[in-house]
């Protein structure tokens, strides 16, 4: 169970950072009115169209300690990024990106723009207006966006594999544990893991779909 | 007093850009204005606001300025302490009443805030609603809510975007009665967006009539509104007659001229326009300004008596409508006494009478 372990501590890192990064990204290419836009957009939205080992060789090569992250990391922290957590994170960051950012822009876009109005109005900068109003509203959209990301971390194989390796409690995830168990042929043990992966994954969507129906019932129904 | 010159030009995709040109000076008190949805009324409230920038034009309040296009100044919205009540009134769907009247006021200690709202709540006569969200409070009281908001922060001005809307005439009397009640005091500039006429009526001390994004008229409510010299603002403002008519002869030294309605010989005497012989005019009359008579009528100083006939009668209400055949189509309106005493029914038919002011010419 080192495996699930290590799993839920990537995710939940993994999520915590999206939305600390997340927010302002959103926050930014919901209500700029910059031309260019379309280019961060697509750049946002790269990681759902790239097959993730793309991603992962990227991201090994930049972290490889003569890489440009590499360097910079072993000079900060005296020890290389490629096959470590820290590195394991950071690319699963680059990886989940979208499912974090893209429920933010949706659910800040749908936030009524004369109520945004009215805040500044009544005298409220862009970052009080931002927690009063813009935030509470987007609350759905905060905790899929959290949701998404963890669970789509969790289930990630590619980038871990490229970035991570395979090294026993430190990134040896849920999914790599399953594909070990199943190229020795340990069927039974596979079956086990992957059934706690499923239910993991089954309880976490479900979880969303259900606190998404609920917080947004007073609010749509005017 | 805030003074506003405004130029903003508006481009929408496959329609005709749109140009607010306009330069008003509203004092304390309520100043009304007035247009057809699509004349700038709420482009310019935004201008005010500081929510849209004007491409063009200096806005200020009494000698402090917001906006200046040169030397360039922009006040932002959050800084002009000017309260800005929306069409759709804007409350905070996840916050109480009392959360958000208290919206604007975090600059004050928590317990002068309290006080603040508790006392503009009671003003407004919502203080009973303190713990319900928005969602869960009527129509009228939402309103008032949202009145309270906006005035609990002591404004320099009030801009009110058709707050009103889709209240009966009661309701509405007396929430205006409590706006008033509180400017008695505040003696603030407040400027009312309405297409109303008899909202304009109820508030009315001053006029701004807009029309295409330009100030078309300007003044008391009688002087703005019963001599429209435009056609939209005509229909706006309820003139139930309008007709096309042809110059005959213009008769300057008594301030008329003759005009024919439509194509058939119907003549009538109207005030004297700056128009030419033979030139199309449009004239606007209201359908109560029209008398009905059963026989031609003698000894009237009214110069207008046109003969016709009844073409229907319609009670509307304590009014009956009546349409008239004179060669155009006229619509009166008389009371339902008057039909009996009148045996007025489709068929007969009937003289119309009309004052020469009671005609006023449009363009």
């Amino acid at each position: 169970m080192e495996a699930l372990w290590v799993s839920l501590k990537l995710a939940a890192c993994v999520a915590a950072i999206l939305l600390a990064i997340g927010m302002p990204v959103a926050y930014w290419l919901a209500y700029s009115t910059w031309r260019g836009k379309f280019l961060l957009e697509s750049m946002v939205a790269l990681p759902l169209v790239l097959p993730p080992t793309v991603l992962g060789f990227y991201a090994l090569v930049a972290m490889a300690p003569h890489g440009p992250l590499g360097r910079l990391w072993v000079a900060l922290f005296g020890h290389g990024l490629a096959f470590t957590f820290g590195g394991l994170v950071l690319a699963s960051v680059l990886y989940s990106f979208p499912f974090a950012v893209q429920p933010l822009i949706a659910s800040f876009e749908g936030v009524d723009r004369r109520l945004l109005d009215a805040s500044a109005v009544l005298g409220a900068g862009a970052l009080r207006t931002f927690w009063r109003v813009i935030l509470p509203l987007s609350l759905p959209g905060v905790v899929t966006a959290a949701v998404l990301s963890f669970a789509h971390t969790l289930g990630e194989f590619g980038v871990v594999l490229m970035v991570g390796g395979n090294l026993a409690g430190i990134t040896r995830t849920v999914s790599i544990d399953i594909y070990d168990h199943v190229q020795s042929l340990e069927y039974g043990a596979a079956n086990r893991t992957a059934l706690v992966l499923l239910a993991i994954s089954f309880a976490v969507l479900s979880f969303v779909y259900a606190v998404n129906r609920r917080v947004w019932t007073p609010w749509t129904a005017k | 007093m805030l003074a506003a010159q405004v130029r903003k030009e508006r481009h929408s995709a496959g329609a005709a850009s749109f140009l607010l040109d306009v330069s008003i000076e509203v004092p304390p008190g309520i100043t009304i204005l007035f247009g057809a949805s699509g004349a700038g009324k709420s482009t310019l409230l935004d201008c005010v606001a500081g929510l849209t920038q004007p491409d063009q034009g200096r806005i200020t309040i009494c000698n402090d300025v917001l906006f200046d296009s040169v030397p360039a100044v922009h006040i932002p919205a959050q800084k002009r302490r000017i309260a800005y009540v929306f069409q759709t009134l804007a409350l905070f769907p996840h916050l109480t009443a009392e959360e958000n009247v208290a919206y604007g006021l975090r600059d004050l200690p928590e317990e002068g805030r309290q006080e603040r709202v508790g006392e503009i709540l009671n003003a407004f006569r919502v203080k009973k609603l303190r713990k319900q969200k928005p969602g869960e409070i009527s129509g009228g009281e939402k309103q008032r809510i949202a009145l309270a908001r906006s005035l609990v922060t002591e404004p320099r001005v009030l801009l009110l975007d058709e707050p009103l809307t889709g209240l009966d005439t009661e309701l509405k009397a007396a929430i205006v009665d409590d706006l008033r009640a509180w400017n008695a005091a505040k003696a603030i500039p407040i400027l009312y967006v309405t297409h109303s006429r008899d909202e304009v009526d109820a508030l009315g001390e001053r006029v701004i009539a807009l029309d295409n994004g330009r100030v078309v008229s300007a003044g008391a409510p009688m002087e703005v509104l019963d001599a429209p010299r435009r056609k939209k603002l005509a229909q706006a403002a309820g003139f139930e007659n309008l007709l096309n008519a042809t110059v005959l002869d213009l008769r300057e030294a008594d301030g008329v001229m003759r005009v024919r309605l439509g194509e058939r010989a119907c003549e009538i005497e109207v005030p004297l326009g700056y128009a030419a012989v033979g030139s199309r005019v449009q004239v606007a009359i209201r359908a109560g300004d029209i008398l009905l008579a059963t026989e031609r009528p003698r000894g009237l100083s009214a110069r207008n008596v046109m003969e016709g006939r009844v073409l229907s009668l319609e009670q509307r209400g304590a009014m009956v409508i009546a349409r008239v055949d004179c060669g155009v189509t006229l619509v009166a309106h008389v009371t339902p006494g008057a039909v009996r005493a009148l045996e007025l029914a489709a068929g007969r038919p009937v003289w119309l009478v009309l004052k020469t002011h009671s005609c006023h010419l449009v363009d």
